[in-house]
């Protein structure tokens, strides 16, 4: 749809005039800490770049490099520095990418979770009230009332540990330190008995971690398992028998009190 | 008369089969006297009103009324404006029992009370998972890192300064919409059934923009999108999606966002299902691969009849729904009515709406009236004649991919019962005599 990239690429001559003048005060923090950017990027694990990579973002006079690519805009964002996204790169991913180091146990995991989650997910993960039940429930999938936990029905625990992580514990979000996250986890896999009471979980046998469910998921096939719905002519008469109601909202009268005007014609 | 105008038969007696619209079926309805009740002489046409001279003056015309007389409030007595207080019952409201707490639960657009194609701002249905972040715009950051070839950081400001800015209308619709009907009629209520679903226009920039400027890596295929809420929101999106025509969007309908649609930056997705749209963007990181984050797992994935679930179905399929005549907008009057609806197609633009008033059996292609843009929601009229008798009111919606939407028990045949998201089927209202309607299912 959007189709105008090219209006973004301005002459690297021109970004250069631009920069100099405007953005070295966004500038001058990446030039200063540019031996920081290369020790945190290493840190990470990550290829060490090119030591001048930092400076050499859009908005700052391009001096091309081999190996990485004219800046195509122009004096706009400055580089983010290692911290930065150190700060904000919390994903966690089904591979284990993201994982933190660290470790904790079933035990400990048991007395974080009664401190901090019980109150809504209950003692035993089996939900307080309308909030998330978390263990249980295998075997239910095809069933008429599916309960789907961790264990019944999410495909990695690496989405435990990410969400719990990032969004955990409710109204103390982002609280927890990664070794009482691997914690709790240990103790969520316990409860789904994946894992035995002696547990330790760490980011280095996270990746033998499993969930059951894992194998049932695919990708969208609407495209072919529908393709009924794709239709050149529609039927617009006479299109069945006599036409009764099957099924009223009103015998569940669950709708929240919207005073709702009521039809005043007789 | 237009092509799209059904004429009924049938009519309660002495009406025949008149044209729906012509000037002796108005006084002959308008006849009938008792229709014309005090009740409803306000909402009456005029010929309705006109034509019975027993009851003699309305009040409401031969007294000068009494805001033409007094002078009314001032220029700015409202500085930023509200809607008027006798629209005070059009409102987002919640269904409280859905959820454990409101600040992660939703409110629902007051569809039955709006027309044409733009949602107002303050009506836009509300969808929090960790409560609505209030960030200050100054503070604001924007990062784009990963497989790139420079990670970078932008202001709020600094996004307002990228050239190559757009307006672009999109609906926004929770892939949860309907959710609650999959096994039956559950609520009386387009505002329910239908209300997590808005339309307005969009001014951003394409993240295309910002994601030449970081320079992709050939192996970045997805990206993450984050929120900076207290939910940190994430959804992977395939990098296509990412170039094509997601937009990073600090205006909807010409003002800033609303706190509680992402103020000050959130991301759209066109056609793609409300939870990719992340709010309070405040990241997106470019990866090779999926994050399987707990928004694509644990939720947003569809569990079928035989146990297996689908995941990354974003795109949301073509869907209508008739806002009026529904349970919150009854019919009052018989003769003249203005049948109302909305469509709108995740795959592209909306290329015909027919309703039926029968159930499904026979259909009429209603009037498709004001901007018919891809993804973005349609409007569509069908002016008749009611003579009181019983309706079983649909819309069905198609799109120029061809796609047609479903009944429910053609989607319940293919996925059962036990999915969440997606319910895209064929919405029944049924029109009693006396005017009142409900939320049914026909078969």
């Amino acid at each position: 749809m959007w189709k105008s990239a090219e209006a973004l690429i301005v002459a690297a001559a021109l970004a250069g005039t631009f920069a100099a003048a405007s953005v070295s005060a966004v500038a001058d923090p990446a030039s200063a800490k540019g031996e920081a950017t290369k020790a945190g990027a290493q840190a990470k694990g990550e290829k060490a770049p090119d030591k001048d990579k930092a400076r050499q973002a859009v908005n700052v006079p391009a001096v091309v490099r081999p190996g990485v690519p004219p800046a195509k805009a122009i004096a706009l964002g400055r580089p983010a520095l290692p911290e930065e996204i150190a700060a904000w790169n919390i994903d966690v991913r089904a591979d284990g990418e993201g994982l933190p180091a660290g470790k904790g146990s079933v035990k400990q995991g048991e007395e974080l979770f009664l401190q901090s989650c019980a109150v809504c997910h209950g003692e035993f993960g089996e939900g307080a009230g309308r909030w998330p039940v978390l263990a249980g429930g295998r075997g239910t999938l095809k069933s008429d009332r599916p309960e789907k936990t961790i264990g019944s029905f999410w495909p990695y625990a690496s989405t435990v540990f990410d969400y719990v992580h990032r969004a955990m514990p409710f109204g103390n979000n982002q609280s927890l330190t990664p070794d009482e996250t691997y914690a709790i986890v240990a103790y969520l896999l316990n409860l789904n008995d994946l894992v035995p009471e002696d547990f330790v979980l760490s980011k280095e046998n996270f990746p033998k971690v499993s969930l059951p469910n894992e194998a049932t998921f695919y990708d969208d096939d609407r495209e072919t398992t529908e393709k009924s719905f794709w239709k050149a002519a529609p039927c617009m008469k006479d299109c069945s028998g006599e036409v009764h109601v099957t099924a009223r909202a009103q015998i569940l009268n669950v709708t929240p009190d919207a005073d709702p005007p009521k039809g005043n014609l007789e | 008369m237009p092509d799209n105008t059904v004429p009924r038969t049938g009519h309660s007696a002495g009406n025949g089969a008149a044209p729906a619209l012509s000037r002796r079926r108005f006084l002959s309805v308008a006849g009938q006297g008792a229709v014309v009740s005090a009740g409803v002489a306000a909402a009456a046409t005029g010929p309705l009103l006109a034509a019975p001279a027993a009851a003699g003056p309305d009040p409401n015309i031969v007294p000068v009324p009494n805001w033409s007389k007094a002078l009314g409030a001032g220029v700015n007595v409202n500085p930023y404006g509200k809607p008027s207080k006798f629209e005070k019952d059009v409102v987002r409201r919640e269904v409280t029992w859905l959820t454990a707490s409101s600040e992660s639960s939703v409110s629902f657009t007051p569809l039955y009370a709006l027309d044409g194609t733009i949602t107002p701002n303050g009506l836009c249905f509300v969808r929090h998972h960790g409560g609505e972040a209030e960030i200050d715009p100054d503070k604001y950051r924007f990062m784009v890192h990963g497989l790139v070839d420079r990670e970078l950081v932008f202001t709020l400001e600094d996004i307002k300064r990228m050239p190559g800015r757009v307006n672009r209308a999109y609906f926004l619709e929770c892939a949860a919409n309907s959710g609650m009907e999959w096994r039956g009629a559950q609520l009386n209520g387009c505002q329910f059934t239908h209300g997590m679903i808005h339309n307005v226009y969009y001014t951003g920039v394409p993240l295309r923009a910002f994601l030449d400027v970081a320079g992709v890596k050939p192996k970045g295929k997805w990206v993450l999108a984050e929120g900076a809420d207290a939910a940190v929101m994430t959804r992977s999106i395939p990098i296509e999606k990412a170039l094509d025509d997601c937009l990073v969007a600090f205006a909807m309908n010409g003002e800033a966002l609303r706190p509680e649609q992402g103020y000050p930056v959130r991301l759209v997705v066109p056609g793609w299902e409300g939870n990719m749209w992340v709010k309070w963007l405040r990241r997106i990181k470019v990866g090779d691969q999926p994050w399987q984050q707990r928004e694509e797992t644990s939720k947003y994935t569809d569990l079928l009849a035989d146990g297996r679930s689908r995941r990354f179905t974003f795109i949301m399929d073509a869907k209508s729904v008739v806002t009026s005549p529904s349970p919150q907008a009854p019919l009052k009057q018989k003769g003249p009515t203005v049948l109302t609806g909305i469509a709108w197609s995740g795959r592209g633009a909306i290329r015909r709406v027919d309703v039926s008033l029968d159930g499904g059996r026979n259909w009429t292609t209603a009037r498709i009236e004001g901007p018919n843009t891809p993804m973005s929601m349609t409007r569509f009229y069908l002016d008749f004649d009611w003579g009181g008798e019983e309706l079983m009111v649909q819309s069905r919606a198609m799109d120029d991919t061809g796609y047609v939407q479903p009944t429910k028990q053609e989607l319940r045949a293919i996925r059962g019962t036990n999915s969440i998201y997606h319910n895209n089927g064929i919405q029944t209202w049924l029109v009693r005599s006396n005017g009142e309607t409900e939320n049914v299912e026909v078969g």
